[in-house]
């Protein structure tokens, strides 16, 4: 296992290089820079800023520079905003897009579980159809569709929650978790009906039921368990999916988050800001994929066997 | 809710005990809903005296010498004070740091006697050897500052600039003692005082700025809650990037008797619908924008709350004259002579703005543009058969660029359709995003371009300077020598308003008859304002003198 562990884990090393190699390049490619304004800047003026930011030096340079400042955790200066780091600007929005996404993901579980386990007790009646529909609605419909409507609904008809802001008003953060966990439990609620259908048509499930069980100890104690397992091994990269995109829904709900920044860098061609966000992004997926890599070799030791005797 | 219906087939507890667990994590994603005393945050604020600001986008930077912005120069303007500041409602200058000056005869020595009871926002006097320190910052070339341009006018500011001179005694601005300072133009620039209300020109606490890095560092972390030090009526208390900038009023103003506003919120609002709506939850006094579908609704719904008042803006496109088929005169004036500018102006932007014919927009400053041309459509196609394209036959055709924006997409499909319906040729559109677009501008990659110019300060000259030959907003390959006579030679050397406003005049005849740019309207503020706010009369700068600013509950 340790093994498997510490393999898995120089693997995901040339692809965060690769992420990075490949994300400075391209952005230095990319038309425009990150001084262009409808106002013309003088060539002085236009080479003092390349020298405060060290954009005069060979290509080559700066790539070295850059990745021996990262390795010291240093992700440089932002060009938009003069007088902050990357790092800060990243550690401001993190934990903020991180509770974005984890009120979202409970959003996500609590109503797709439901949704599902309703859905596969009697399927293919109207109990399933009603909820697998929505969850296709739901899997369907763009959140800079159901944010606004949500808030027109709730915000400004029924005057029920707050139109935007994060953490000024209280319950300003419902909207949000709800559009962006919208699209998650949609997609979990489908994970949950699956999984609990070839569950509860097992034999050890027709034995519970025998043996006389109550049919919500058997749904609840024992189908539950195995049924959810997909929507378990799913959650690794729906969180890191949360956080990388929750760009929409941060606008729509002014919410001073990660995706916000990630965004405008690429408009702004804040070179330092793109790579940051980037590579510290890129980073995530990756540990979050081995994770859930290491959890599924964990429960199923036939991957193990498998890795162990392929190499 | 339909799920409750859904459950009814499924086991009682169950069915609680899932709800029971929706509603513990809903109540955990903020609590319950409003509660408290039933106020909106604008009612709770015009009572307080904060006003609640929608600022447009997020500012990059709160460093007067760094920031180029709009939404910079709000908050700026609200922290520190120049020499001068401007009337809210004339925009004439009125003392600010300086509480009186002297011009000589001639129009070129400026000395400005400061204020005693000036103070920074640690307790230090405000001097004029602060004014002296800041404008060598502002200068020094290694800092790389955008708008260093602004103090040009002053004796060997722009060699010191453009690191021609190391000796910044030879640039002619002197501190004569503590509270006088004395500056030498290379020509009666009419217009150099509205510069010293540009927050380019004003002064930074050197201690500031030298504890934090050097007078050329621009990374350095001076400007932020904390760290700075300002000389204006407010005093930045919280800014929390993409959520809000929080100033106070100041103590230690020199004038804080007059400030009636306790605070200002300022909102990064970039997107306008959610600005919109948070208007409309009574979230915000004021807003950047109104989207422009809703101006209709608001109009017959709340028409108090809508502004929307001329702004010092031209909006045009421009032509690439260093190729055909725009290097051809004949061509440039038949499209500009078939553009129905009225139908425009009042159907695509639902009569907000106004049609223009030239470059500067009207009234800037007592100035109006001369008129050249008119809608012409009979005129145009005579002249586009002179030069070859008779009904539009064997016309090249021509790329027509915008920056992605609906609005200016909008504008671009009405002018190409009316191209092609009087003159009968076809223009494509071509959308990019804003710093490809910048750059192809740059490079004359184009055939056709938007552009837009908002001027920097109340004079003709903010517009008609930027066409000198080889001018770095030029863009468009015009050349005249006459014109460049006039703007850099004669226009800034003439005293009398009325003798400078006919040279600028001149000046734009030939620009118009030449038609490096197709003028198509003037650019108009438009703002939701909260019935509360007073004090905020319309200008053409849409200039906010804050101190002037304040909260009526009642109203």
């Amino acid at each position: 296992m340790w093994r498997f562990i510490g393999l898995r884990t120089l693997q995901a090393i040339p692809v965060i290089l690769t992420v990075i190699t490949v994300t400075f390049f391209l952005v230095r490619a990319a038309p425009g820079g990150p001084f262009d304004d409808e106002k013309a800047v003088s060539p002085q003026v236009q080479a003092a800023l390349e020298a405060q930011y060290r954009l005069d030096l060979p290509m080559h340079e700066q790539y070295l520079t850059y990745l021996a400042d990262l390795f010291r955790g240093d992700m440089g200066p932002s060009f938009n905003y003069p007088g902050r780091s990357v790092n800060e600007l990243i550690f401001q929005g993190l934990p903020i897009t991180a509770e974005l996404g984890f009120y979202a993901l409970l959003v996500a579980v609590g109503v797709g579980v439901l949704a599902g386990v309703i859905a596969a007790l009697k399927p293919n009646t109207v109990q399933d159809y009603v909820p697998m529909g929505l969850a296709m609605v739901g899997i369907c419909m763009p959140s800079f569709l159901l944010g606004p409507m949500l808030v027109l609904i709730f915000g400004i008809w029924l005057d029920w929650l707050p139109v935007s802001g994060w953490g000024n008003t209280p319950g300003d953060k419902i909207l949000p978790s709800i559009t962006l966990g919208a699209m998650y439990a949609a997609y979990i609620a489908r994970l949950s009906r699956s999984g609990m259908l070839e569950v509860l048509s097992q034999d050890y499930l027709r034995t519970a039921r025998a043996k006389g069980l109550p049919e919500r100890v058997v749904v609840i104690k024992h189908a539950l368990r195995a049924g959810l397992l997909p929507v378990v091994s799913y959650l690794g990269p729906a969180f890191a999916g949360l956080l990388s995109g929750s760009f929409v829904v941060e606008t729509i709900f002014q919410i001073p988050g990660l995706g916000r920044f990630y965004v405008q860098a690429a408009f702004n061609r804040d070179y330092t800001m793109i790579l940051g966000t980037t590579t510290f992004l890129a980073t995530l997926i990756v540990v979050f994929n081995l994770l859930s890599d290491f959890v599924a070799a964990w429960l199923n030791p036939r991957l193990r066997y498998q890795f162990n005797k392929g190499k | 809710m339909n799920l409750t219906t859904l459950c009814t087939k499924l086991n009682h507890r169950i069915r609680t005990s899932l709800l029971l667990l929706t509603a513990v994590i809903l109540a955990g994603c903020g609590g319950e809903q409003q509660s408290g005393s039933g106020l909106t945050r604008v009612e709770q604020g015009s009572l307080n005296g904060v006003i609640h600001f929608g600022n447009g986008v997020e500012p990059e930077g709160l460093d007067p010498h760094i920031v180029t912005g709009v939404a910079e120069n709000k908050i700026v303007s609200a922290l520190f004070e120049g020499l001068v500041t401007k009337h809210p409602e004339t925009l004439e200058v009125e003392p600010g740091m300086a509480e009186s000056w002297e011009i000589s005869d001639d129009g070129t020595l400026y000395t400005f006697h400061l204020r005693e009871d000036a103070l920074w926002s640690n307790g230090d006097p405000v001097t004029a050897v602060d004014f002296h320190w800041s404008w060598r910052r502002l200068l020094t070339p290694a800092l790389g500052a955008q708008y260093n341009y602004n103090l040009f006018p002053v004796v060997n500011a722009e060699a010191y600039a453009n690191g021609e001179i190391d000796d910044f005694s030879q640039v002619g601005v002197e501190a004569i003692d503590d509270y006088t300072l004395r500056v030498q133009l290379n020509n009666p620039t009419p217009y150099f005082l509205q510069l010293l209300d540009h927050y380019s020109t004003f002064a930074v606490h050197r201690p500031t700025i030298e504890q934090f890095g050097t007078i050329s560092d621009r990374l350095s972390p001076w400007a932020r809650p904390g760290n700075i030090v300002t000389n204006g009526p407010f005093e930045l208390a919280e800014w929390q990037i993409n959520s809000h900038v929080l100033v106070e009023k100041s103590d230690s103003y020199w004038d804080a008797d007059s400030v009636r506003l306790n605070a200002i919120m300022y909102y990064p609002t970039e997107n306008l619908v959610t600005e919109d709506r948070m208007f409309r939850d009574g979230q915000l006094h004021y807003t950047n924008e109104i989207v422009l579908d809703r101006i209709p609704v608001y109009r017959a719904e709340r028409p108090e709350v809508v502004r929307i008042e001329p702004w010092l803006g031209s909006y045009f496109y421009m032509f690439n004259t260093t190729k055909p088929p725009f290097d051809d005169v004949r061509v440039r004036k038949a499209f500009a002579m078939v553009i129905d500018r009225q139908l425009i102006t009042e159907s695509v932007m639902q009569g907000i703005v106004q049609p223009s014919y030239a470059l500067v927009p009207p009234d800037t400053l007592g100035y109006y543009p001369p008129s050249t041309f008119d809608y012409d459509p009979e005129a145009a196609r005579a002249l586009l058969a002179e030069a070859g394209y008779p009904n539009g036959e064997g016309f090249p055709g021509a790329d027509l660029l915008y920056n992605t924006h609906e609005s200016h997409r909008r504008l671009a499909v009405a002018i190409q359709q009316m191209l092609q319906r009087e003159l009968g040729v076809s223009i494509s559109l071509l959308n990019q995003e804003w710093k490809v677009y910048l750059e192809n501008q740059d490079n004359f990659n184009y055939d056709m371009s938007r552009r837009g110019w908002i001027g920097d300060y109340v004079d003709p000259n903010t517009f008609l300077d930027m066409y000198v030959t080889d001018g770095g907003n030029n863009k468009t390959g015009f050349s005249d020598p006459r014109y460049d006579e006039i703007i850099l030679q004669e226009a800034p050397n003439t005293l009398d308003r009325d003798k400078r406003y006919a040279l600028y005049q001149e000046a734009e005849r030939i620009l118009i008859d030449a038609m490096p740019i197709l003028p198509i309207y003037t650019y108009s503020t438009k703002h939701l304002v909260d019935p509360s706010v007073q004090g905020l009369p319309p200008n053409i700068m849409d200039h906010i003198n804050w101190k002037y600013v304040w909260l009526d509950p009642n109203a």
